[in-house]
């Protein structure tokens, strides 16, 4: 099993602050890799750098065994790397189908609007919106045509920043089953993000765990599910992690 | 009558600030640069199009063409030696950018034209249109014509060129434009290249009608508060704008004194202020580009 990405002791900052110190990662070809974490500990961070966003002080990101490190993101994106950011960057003033057909921008080939209609059958929601300006979606919605979008990119690897942030369980159960079936079905290697750790644990076959910027876990996700600590601070089974998950609340609302 | 024939050159006068205002729009929605030497990179457009005219004998469908393509690579120019550097600067720091590149192309257009005023032969100057007792020239008429084509090109562009497409996602969200695969910078390029190419039309259509000298590009600034009455944001904003500006200018121009007219159009900018601040077309911004 080779690995689509990799990255080496990366450390990255803004201004004086140091966000990342020192991760390194692997994410084998055909696997759905979780990254889970507090608020704050770094992980927006790693996948900027991975996608160009953010160029980092120290460290790699190889791709497909090339050295990606300090690219512009579109060129990222144009080598097969999605990246659905956090928060739901749709175009807001673009209809809907704009926005899945600005996500093919760099193809040339003949196969642009058969992919459209697979977005569609994908999230058959997004079907009834075709014109309207993704601003009128919901949330769950622009979530949609947020992966949607990143689809139309055709990616080898697709990176998602907490895709079910301030989604309902419904939608995030259908958003879960969505990941599950690219991967299974189109092959699609997967970096997931994610606060939701069960939603991470379950669609995951590998995980890191990351504190203040550092990896302080990793392991298949089978196992970190059994993993005590992981239960106590992030699946919420004791009441130290409802508190966190305060304080997680609370942190939200000043940043 | 009068009243007519003054709406005629009104519009036809706001088609110009419009079209210049135009330009600021395009580029403070791509990059959120505020450039105010874009009446002064009109004044470039037209001088360009008298060397190619009159110094050099070009017949004008051969001049006309060339001074766009010109004056494109004079915008890319100038997006990639100057403000491609100042992406991430203070906006304070653009703007003194802007203001400084105004100077440099008057002195330089004074040292390569001199001061004196020149005019730009087109084909159409001179012959007028009577319908009754209105009498317009064709310069005019091309005016508003080359405007209104202009803006439909531009609309179609807008809405159902691919490129056109990625211009409005790179102004919409920069950062989902390159997560896309968008050239951002390369879009944005073409964005400096594009509001030089409509300032350089708005020089050729103008100057016909008023003479050339290196000030005239200080009309900018009745354009720039075209553009704000319009929206600041809004394409559409900033044609109304203008046309707005024009309009008012040609009625002061008539109804109240002497002098009233060249202020009119920030007399017009503050009442707007005061009482329409977001602009004429602030919910349409929040629609198209
Ligand atoms: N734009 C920014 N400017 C300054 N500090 C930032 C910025 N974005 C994030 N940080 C800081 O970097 C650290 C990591 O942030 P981030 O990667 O967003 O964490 P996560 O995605 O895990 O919540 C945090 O301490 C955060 O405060
Ligand atoms: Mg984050």
């Amino acid at each position: 099993m080779s690995n689509l990405l990799e990255i080496r002791n990366l450390e990255a900052y803004y201004g004086p602050v140091m966000a990342i110190r020192g991760v390194s990662m692997e994410i084998p070809e055909g696997q759905v890799v979780s990254l889970l974490g507090a608020n704050g500990a770094g992980k927006t961070t790693v996948l900027k750098t991975i996608s160009g966003a953010m160029v980092p002080q120290k460290g790699t990101v190889s791709y497909q065994g090339r050295l990606i490190t300090g690219r512009d993101p579109d060129w990222v994106a144009r080598q097969g790397i999605a990246h659905v950011p956090e928060g739901r960057e749709v175009f807001p003033f673009l209809s809907v189908d704009e926005n899945l057909k600005m996500g093919a921008f760099s193809r040339r080939d003949r196969e642009i609007n058969a992919d459209l209609e697979r977005v569609y059958d994908y999230f058959p929601i997004l079907k009834s919106f075709t014109k309207s300006q993704a601003v009128n979606l919901s949330g769950g919605q622009q979530q949609m045509l947020a992966i949607g979008r990143a689809l139309m990119l055709r990616p080898t690897l697709m990176i998602l920043d907490e895709p079910s942030l301030g989604l309902s369980p419904l939608l995030v159960q259908e958003i879960s089953e969505i990941i599950k079936r690219l991967n299974a079905e189109e092959g699609l290697t997967v970096l997931l993000v994610e606060q939701n750790a069960k939603m991470a644990l379950d669609l995951g076959d590998y995980g890191y765990v990351m504190e203040v910027g550092r990896i302080v876990m990793e392991d298949s996700c089978a196992r970190l599910k059994e993993a005590t600590d992981i239960q106590e601070f992030y699946l919420g089974m004791k009441d130290q992690g409802v508190r966190g998950r305060r304080r997680w609340k609370q942190r939200k609302t000043w940043r | 009558m009068e009243i007519i024939q003054l709406l005629i050159s009104g519009v036809s006068q706001g088609c110009v600030y419009g079209l210049i205002a135009l330009g600021f729009v395009l580029i403070y929605k791509a990059t959120e640069m505020v450039n105010f030497a874009q009446g002064d990179v009109m004044m470039l457009g037209a001088y360009v199009a008298i060397t190619f005219t009159s110094i050099w004998g070009w017949p004008y469908y051969w001049a006309v063409p060339a001074t766009l393509l010109v004056m494109a690579g004079v915008g890319i120019l100038l997006e990639r030696l100057l403000f491609r550097p100042m992406i991430g600067e203070p906006h304070f720091a653009v703007l003194m950018l802007t203001i400084g590149l105004g100077f440099v192309l008057r002195a330089l257009a004074g040292a390569i034209w001199g001061s004196e005023p020149r005019a730009l032969q087109m084909p159409y100057v001179g012959d007028v249109l009577r319908m009754g007792e209105v009498v317009v020239g064709y310069e005019n008429l091309a005016i508003i014509a080359g405007t209104a084509l202009l803006c439909l090109l531009m609309w179609l562009f807008f809405r159902f060129t691919t490129v056109g497409l990625a211009m409005q996602a790179a102004s919409q969200n920069q950062l989902a434009a390159f997560y896309v695969g968008i050239p951002v910078k390369r879009i944005f390029m073409l964005v400096w290249a594009l509001s030089a190419v409509i300032a350089a039309i708005a020089g050729i259509l103008t100057a016909p009608v008023s003479l050339v000298d290196p000030l005239i590009g200080f009309v900018g600034i009745k354009a720039f508060a075209a553009a704000i009455v319009g929206g600041f944001g809004s394409m559409p904003g900033a044609i109304l704008g203008g046309l707005l500006v024009g309009i008012v200018e040609q009625l002061a121009g008539l109804y109240l004194p002497p002098g009233f007219a060249d202020m009119s159009a920030y007399v017009l900018l503050l009442v707007m202020l005061v009482i329409r601040p977001q602009g004429l077309f602030a919910t349409m911004q929040k629609k198209k580009v």
